[in-house]
């Protein structure tokens, strides 16, 4: 499968510059976009690699080739021996699978990247609406509640860009408008990048959309 | 109950500082071959994996001659110590050597399956919020293998508590020094009219087995509070 999309104007340096072959397990697939947007979404059904694609963007799966670069900083480039590990890449990925520490309260789990003050953290938790459960084990979280402490735990990380897999699944429509603006906000700081099967939330949040 | 006797103090202490220090002594052994086990793959890893697990299907006898072969004045190990003039023959030490070898299987198997058990993901997540492999390893793997290490450091006890065969070849039954609970109850056995004593003993290893039980469960239930 092959997807080759963007914009192809003159920028300097573009939000994202992607172009990776992935293999993984029993798919096999190439993404090619560049974004100069602050918040970009990749719209498709499920199993065409977009988990994958996130994944490879922040580190944790190496592509079989290409190259990845963010805001002209190159994270991977495999002509170049390129290869940035997760930890220096300075991304907030938000999970599919939310993957939250079962063993870390809420709270530390908002705080784990250790780049934010205990105030900037309840105060992340007052806009997520997280207050009343800063010390309440993972566990013991609904499914939207999860996602809205992974999102808290990726920003607080200061990233150099937000990188969301599914980020509306399993919020009702008020939660979700919320976190849409939440992510917007975001956006101004750090370019944004999404990826969904839902179309209507992508046109909400993102000012490029890319089919695949 | 009578206050207990003299010996029967000492086969006490005997038992509890061998058991201990094996336990301690064989715990960072035991946890890194569990880690190398669980996570590395490497030519000789089944090779490996059957050499720890050896003293668990040897006869313990065995297993005390092999240490007595290599610990004696002409072994490998002997020699070693022999030249820092160390020697393990019949000495506390060489009964907590014994425990160690022979609880270190039960004490690998416990943090082994609880590395394997573990969800890799979670790491991927720590490393990707800009966590240090060292940081990582601290903050997520250490505390999520936390149970299979409590469990591992109990039965590690509990196995070098309990050890008979390995230790009586090795170091023989000396009251005071080398001679634990199991070797007392033995020793008691052997003679007219001992069989009261080792009744008491008995009782006593018991108590002690079933105290770090309880103790192994509290530490345990802490250890996994975030899961109820």
């Amino acid at each position: 499968m092959t997807a080759n999309f963007g914009t192809d104007n003159a920028m300097t340096a573009p939000a994202f510059d992607v172009d990776v072959s992935l293999q993984r397990g029993d798919f096999a697939g190439r993404f090619a976009f560049r974004s100069a947007c602050s918040a970009t979404a990749i719209v498709g059904p499920s199993g065409q690699g977009k988990s994958s694609l996130l994944l490879a963007i922040a580190g944790l799966v190496t592509p079989v080739a290409g190259h990845i670069r963010l805001g002209g900083r190159t994270l991977f480039d495999a002509g170049a021996g390129i290869d940035l590990p997760a930890r220096d890449r300075n991304l907030g990925l938000v999970f599919q699978d939310v993957r939250l520490f079962p063993h870390l309260t809420v709270r530390a789990n908002l705080g784990y990247a250790g780049r934010a003050t205990l105030a900037e953290i309840t105060a992340m938790a007052a806009r997520l609406g997280l207050t009343a459960l800063l010390g309440r084990w993972p566990r013991h979280l609904s499914g939207g509640e999860a996602r809205r402490v992974a999102l808290g735990r990726a920003l607080l990380a200061r990233p150099a860009a937000l990188l969301l897999d599914e980020p509306f699944a399993h919020l009702d429509a008020a939660r979700a408008a919320e976190v849409m603006a939440l992510v917007a906000a975001a956006g101004a700081t750090a370019p944004v990048l999404l990826v969904t099967h839902n179309t209507a939330e992508a046109a909400a949040i993102a000012a490029e959309i890319i089919n695949i | 109950m009578t206050p207990l006797s003299e010996p029967e103090i000492a086969a006490i202490i005997v038992s509890l500082k061998v058991a201990g220090v094996a336990m301690l002594g064989a715990l960072p052994l035991a946890f890194t071959l569990a880690f190398v086990l669980a996570r590395r793959q490497f030519p000789g890893k089944p090779l490996l994996d059957a050499l720890v697990n050896l003293p668990l299907v040897l006869p313990p006898v065995v297993t005390g001659y092999m240490l007595l072969l290599a610990f004696g004045r002409d072994g490998w190990a002997g020699q070693a110590l022999g030249f820092f003039g160390i020697s393990v023959l019949f000495r506390w030490t060489g009964a907590a050597i014994a425990a160690g070898v022979m609880a270190l299987p039960l004490m690998v198997s416990p943090m082994r399956l609880a590395l394997e058990a573990m969800d890799r993901r979670l790491e991927a997540a720590a490393a990707s919020l800009g966590a240090s492999p060292r940081r990582v390893f601290a903050t997520i793997t250490l505390p999520l293998m936390l149970p299979g290490i409590i469990a591992a450091a109990v039965l590690g006890f509990a196995k070098a508590l309990g050890e008979f065969g390995a230790t009586a070849i090795f170091v023989s039954a000396i009251p005071g020094e080398t001679e634990t609970l199991p070797l007392a109850i033995n020793a008691l056995l052997q003679v007219p009219g001992g069989e009261p004593a080792a009744l008491r003993l008995a009782v006593l290893a018991l108590g002690i087995a079933f105290l770090a039980l309880v103790a192994a469960q509290y530490w345990q239930r802490r250890a996994g509070r975030h899961r109820v």
